[in-house]
Order: structure tokens, then C-alpha cells, then sequence
């Protein structure tokens, strides 16, 4: 049996994830402080992604990043790369797909942060950053393990864009849950369900390490 | 001389909010009842907040001035903030917390500040403890010794004793006390609880709905609180509309009656404020002046005292009632008798 497409489906959930949960912490942040009406805009179109059907946001990519696109022709023509069907055009679908997830755990939870204690770091004297790295984030620590764990979830069933941004090459772009549907339509089913176990033991394996952690939390803190 | 000088204005949404005041190497105490604007003030005087004009200094260093365009970050001020809740950071332990507040010094020294501050504010053994393993008044105890580490130049406390069992506030209270005591500079004491502040603070600024009374000594704010709303805070119960009746005397129209005061009354006093321990009740006919005859109209059990409720006799209906209180082996069930009140008692409020 070939193994490409685990190795593959892996490593795109992988990357996808590290940047969506910089980029999914950054916005959260940062929207948290514009004022009501630009956040409202800002937190819709940010969210849009969630509720979208995947073939629509692989539609939209594929209108940016297309070789005779804006920005796929730019690159096609200054770098000689093209930014669609190779392994790692997946990954543009899996950030988009999986980003509201990391954006609105990380929002709900610099929400319910409470902001005193970024005031008494201010007032101690501690840089921004500081407080941000070493008091904000390790007090959110719960809200932003579980959006990047539901991110890491997400991106590794995304199918929609996938298959249309990086395609079905076997060896090459082929993703678990691309792999699935090729297998179930050239009618090789059992091989079809093998790949299915696996994908729900990986899910599996990564809501139980949450869930996990989340208790290991609790029992350390005690009460509150 | 001043340590800290505040003028500012800040407006939010109707509310305006006008603090004026100057605080030497002492404890001021800012009284008022909750949402008047204690805690906007401290939070102009620490950055936190940003105040529309005005200007702030501490120790001849200019925090904020918005003619000049001065506003110094937080960072810079050096003014160590007690809150309420304490603000302790939760996923640090006692000595890291304590530490933070010195994260600018060499190691060596930092490890030195925390152990110095940690026997000062009793802490041993709880270093490594989090704060959520803490009490209310350890966790207390942490929060001075992080803002004490950090070395400030005043410190601000708002509702110090807010978040804390009141069994536990008593020890506590001397506790702060004693560190506030030792500080070189100007503290600002916020609170709603006058006895709190009447023990602390030797001056006291009243604040009423926004606006700060200029600083007063404690035992003039409680001998003549001015106005009716500074006389509530200051615990006054009993209110009757007066007027000036003579140079040295006012009448009370819905009792019918006149009290001596035994100064000069201003012209513009709108009531008089009748201290529920200034009123003593009469035995047979003495020479007292201010007598009052009451009838009672109610009592309520205390724990240690009989709260009276009297009518004043002759007075008009829904008139104000008087209340009193008396040691329970004194309350033998009486249905009227004569209160008075010594001439200089007698509040003059406008």
C-alpha cells in the first residue's frame, strides 16, 4: 500500500496549522481592540470562511492564485513557480478553511481575559510584549490549545479546496481525503475504508490528547 | 510640599469627572460611594486611563500635562497600583509574580528584592505556590510586595479591602497599615467604607459624583461635613430641612422646633445633620438646651444595641424620624421621652 498520502495529508495539516495559529492569534488580537463597527466588518469576513462551502473558497482561490490569475501570474512569471496542483497549494486551502476556527477560540478567549492584569503589568513597568507572551497568552492557554487543535482537525479532513486548488496526483498532491473519493469511485472500496479507520484514529488520537490535557489542567489548578 | 499634584477632566459619556487634589509623603484617603469616580482617578493618575485636559505630577516629574502634549506610558510612571481583585498573573507563582514587578534588575538582584519583600509581607514558604492556592488576604499580601518590589513612587489602592471577607479585614487592615506606614511617598486610599478610611488616613478628600472636595483633616470632615452628601458618607443618619434662625440657631420647619448651635450659622444651609451617637437621652429636667421631645415610634433589636425609631412630638406628618440607639440595659420600654444634642453636634449642611 502507498503511505504518500498520510505523509502528505500530514505535513499539510502541519504547516497549515503553525501559521494559522499566528495569524489566527494575531487578528484575534488585534480585532479585539478596533472599534465596533470596522469589527463587526472585519470579524464577519474573517469568520465567512467557516460557513462557506469549501468548492466556493476553492473557486475564489483559484481566481487569485490561478497561473493567468493576479497574483498566480505574478508569480509564474517572476519566480517561475506556479502556485497551484503541486503538494503544497493544499495548504492555501487548509489555512482559509481552518483559520476562523484559530481566529474565534483565540478572540472568545483574549475576550474573557481579564484585563487587569494587563494593566498591572503596565503599571510594574513590563514592555507590551512581555505582558502579551508571558501573562496574556499563558492565561488564554486553554481557548488557544483548542483552536489550534480543532485547526490541526480541520485541515487535515479538508476536502473541497483541496481537490480543486492541488488535484488528485497519486504520489504527488494526493491528500487522505482526496485519496478516499478516488479510491470509492474507481470502486476499490476496501482499500477506501482502510484510509477511513486511519483518518478517524488520527482525529481520534488528537481529540482524546485535548481533551487530556484540558483534565491534567483542571486537577493541577484545583478549584476555579 | 506636594508629591503628587492631580487636576483633570474626563468626560464619559454624561458622566465628568473632575479630580483636584495635591497628596504629601501621606495617606490620602478618597471616600465616596461606588461609581462616583474613585477608580477612574487612579486609573488617570497609573496611564491606564487617559484624561481629556488636565495635568498630573509625582515627585517633580511631570506624568501628564495635555497643554504641553505629556503623557507618559504606565511603563513609565512608577506608580504602583493595588486592585482590586489584585491582578495577581495567574500562571506565575509567588516569587515569579513578586519578581515581575523587578524584571528590569540583574538577576542577582531581583532573587535578593523577592526575598527581602517576601519576609517584609510575611510570605515564607509560599513562594512557589499560585496565587489561586493563596487566601484573599495572601494573595493581598503578594500584590504590595510585587508593586513594592517594583519600587514605585506613590501607591494607589483601590478598594483595598473589596474582594475580602470582612472577618478577615481587621488583621489585614493593620497589615497594610504597617507597610503603607513605611512607604517614602504619597498612597491614595479609595474607598466607600468610612471607618476604613477614618482609621488610616489622617486627611481625606470627599468625592460626589465625579467632583473631588478639596482635601480636609479627617476630624474637621467628620466635625462639619459641609455639605448633606459628604455628611451621608460620613455615616450622618438623621436629616432635617433647616434654615438660620439666629446668628448661633437653626429651625427645623417640619419639627417646629430650634436648635442652638452654638456658632455662627451660614445663611445658606438647606439641613441639619443629627449623629445617631450625638443624641443622649434625658433623665428627668436638666439644664440641657436642644431638648427634644420624642415619641417612640419603633424599635429594632440589635446585636449589641436597641435602635429607636422616634417622632418628634409637634412635628408635621411625614416628617422625618429620628433614629437612636441605645444599650440594651438602658431600653427599658419607654413610649416618649426628651433626646438632646450639644449645640456644636449639630451638623450644618448645605
Amino acid at each position: 500500500m502507498d503511505w504518500y498520502p498520510l505523509y502528505n495529508s500530514l505535513r499539510i495539516a502541519w504547516i497549515s496549522t503553525v501559521v494559522t495559529f499566528f495569524l489566527g492569534i494575531l487578528a484575534a488580537y488585534y480585532i479585539a481592540k478596533t472599534p465596533r463597527v470596522l469589527k463587526g466588518i472585519l470579524d464577519v469576513i474573517l469568520t465567512l470562511p467557516l460557513v462557506l462551502p469549501p468548492t466556493v473558497v476553492g473557486y475564489l482561490l483559484l481566481r487569485v492564485l490561478g497561473p493567468k490569475r493576479l497574483i498566480g501570474q505574478w508569480f509564474l512569471e517572476t519566480f517561475g513557480i506556479r502556485l497551484v496542483m503541486t503538494w503544497w497549494s493544499a495548504i492555501f486551502a487548509t489555512i482559509v478553511i481552518s483559520f476562523p476556527l484559530m481566529y474565534r477560540t483565540a478572540r472568545g478567549a483574549f475576550e474573557s481575559f481579564d484585563e487587569t492584569l494587563a494593566q498591572a503589568g503596565q503599571t510594574l513597568g513590563l514592555s507590551g510584549s512581555y505582558i502579551f507572551w508571558r501573562v496574556r497568552m499563558p492565561a488564554c492557554r486553554q481557548g488557544i490549545l483548542a483552536g489550534t487543535v480543532l485547526s490541526f482537525a480541520r485541515a487535515l479532513g479538508e476536502y473541497g479546496a483541496t481537490s480543486m486548488i492541488a488535484g488528485y496526483t497519486p504520489g504527488r498532491t494526493a491528500t487522505i481525503s482526496t485519496t478516499v473519493y478516488q479510491l470509492w469511485r474507481t470502486d476499490n472500496d476496501a482499500e477506501a475504508f482502510l484510509w477511513v479507520l486511519i483518518n478517524i484514529a488520527i482525529s481520534f488520537v488528537v481529540l482524546m490528547a485535548v481533551n487530556m490535557l484540558e483534565k491534567r489542567e483542571r486537577s493541577k489548578g484545583g478549584a476555579r | 510640599m506636594a508629591d503628587l499634584c492631580v487636576h483633570i477632566k474626563k468626560r464619559l459619556g454624561k458622566f465628568q469627572l473632575e479630580s483636584d487634589f495635591e497628596a504629601g509623603h501621606e495617606i490620602l484617603a478618597l471616600l465616596g460611594a461606588s461609581g462616583c469616580g474613585k477608580s477612574m482617578t487612579l486609573k488617570c493618575i497609573a496611564g491606564i486611563e487617559t484624561p481629556d485636559s488636565g495635568y498630573i505630577e509625582l515627585g517633580g516629574r511631570v506624568l501628564f500635562d495635555s497643554q504641553r502634549r505629556i503623557n507618559l506610558s504606565p511603563q513609565k510612571r512608577r506608580v504602583g497600583y493595588l486592585f482590586q481583585q489584585f491582578a495577581l498573573f495567574p500562571n506565575m507563582t509567588v516569587a515569579q509574580n513578586i519578581a515581575a514587578g523587578a524584571h528590569d534588575k540583574p538577576r542577582a538582584e531581583r532573587k535578593a528584592l523577592v526575598e527581602e519583600k517576601v519576609a517584609m509581607l510575611r510570605l515564607e514558604g509560599l513562594e512557589d505556590k499560585k496565587p489561586r492556592q493563596l487566601s484573599g488576604g495572601q494573595q493581598q499580601r503578594v500584590a504590595l510586595a510585587r508593586i513594592l518590589a517594583g519600587d514605585p513612587a506613590a501607591i494607589l489602592l483601590d478598594e483595598p479591602f473589596a474582594a475580602l471577607d470582612s472577618y478577615l479585614k481587621w488583621q489585614l487592615e493593620q497589615e497594610l497599615s504597617r507597610v503603607l506606614r513605611a512607604f517614602p511617598g504619597p498612597c491614595i486610599w479609595v474607598s466607600h467604607d468610612r471607618d476604613e478610611v477614618y482609621r488610616n488616613c489622617q486627611r481625606m478628600c470627599i468625592m460626589e459624583a465625579g467632583k473631588t472636595d478639596p482635601p480636609r483633616d479627617k476630624h474637621l470632615v467628620f466635625a462639619d461635613p459641609v455639605t448633606h452628601s459628604a455628611a451621608r458618607l460620613t455615616g450622618c443618619k438623621n436629616y432635617v430641612e433647616a434654615r438660620a434662625a439666629g446668628a448661633t440657631s437653626v429651625f427645623l420647619p417640619p419639627w417646629n422646633l430650634t436648635l442652638e448651635a452654638g456658632r455662627p450659622v451660614p445663611q445658606d444651609i438647606a439641613w441639619a445633620g443629627l449623629r445617631v451617637h450625638s443624641l443622649m437621652r434625658l433623665e428627668g429636667d436638666g439644664e440641657e438646651q436642644n431638648r427634644i421631645p420624642c415619641r417612640v415610634q419603633e424599635v429594632i433589636e440589635d446585636v449589641f444595641e436597641m435602635i429607636l425609631v422616634l417622632e418628634v412630638e409637634g412635628s408635621a406628618p411625614d416628617s422625618p424620624t429620628l433614629r437612636m440607639e441605645l444599650p440594651k440595659a438602658e431600653w427599658q420600654g419607654q413610649t416618649r421621652f426628651q433626646v438632646t444634642i450639644a449645640p456644636a453636634d449639630v451638623l450644618l449642611l448645605r
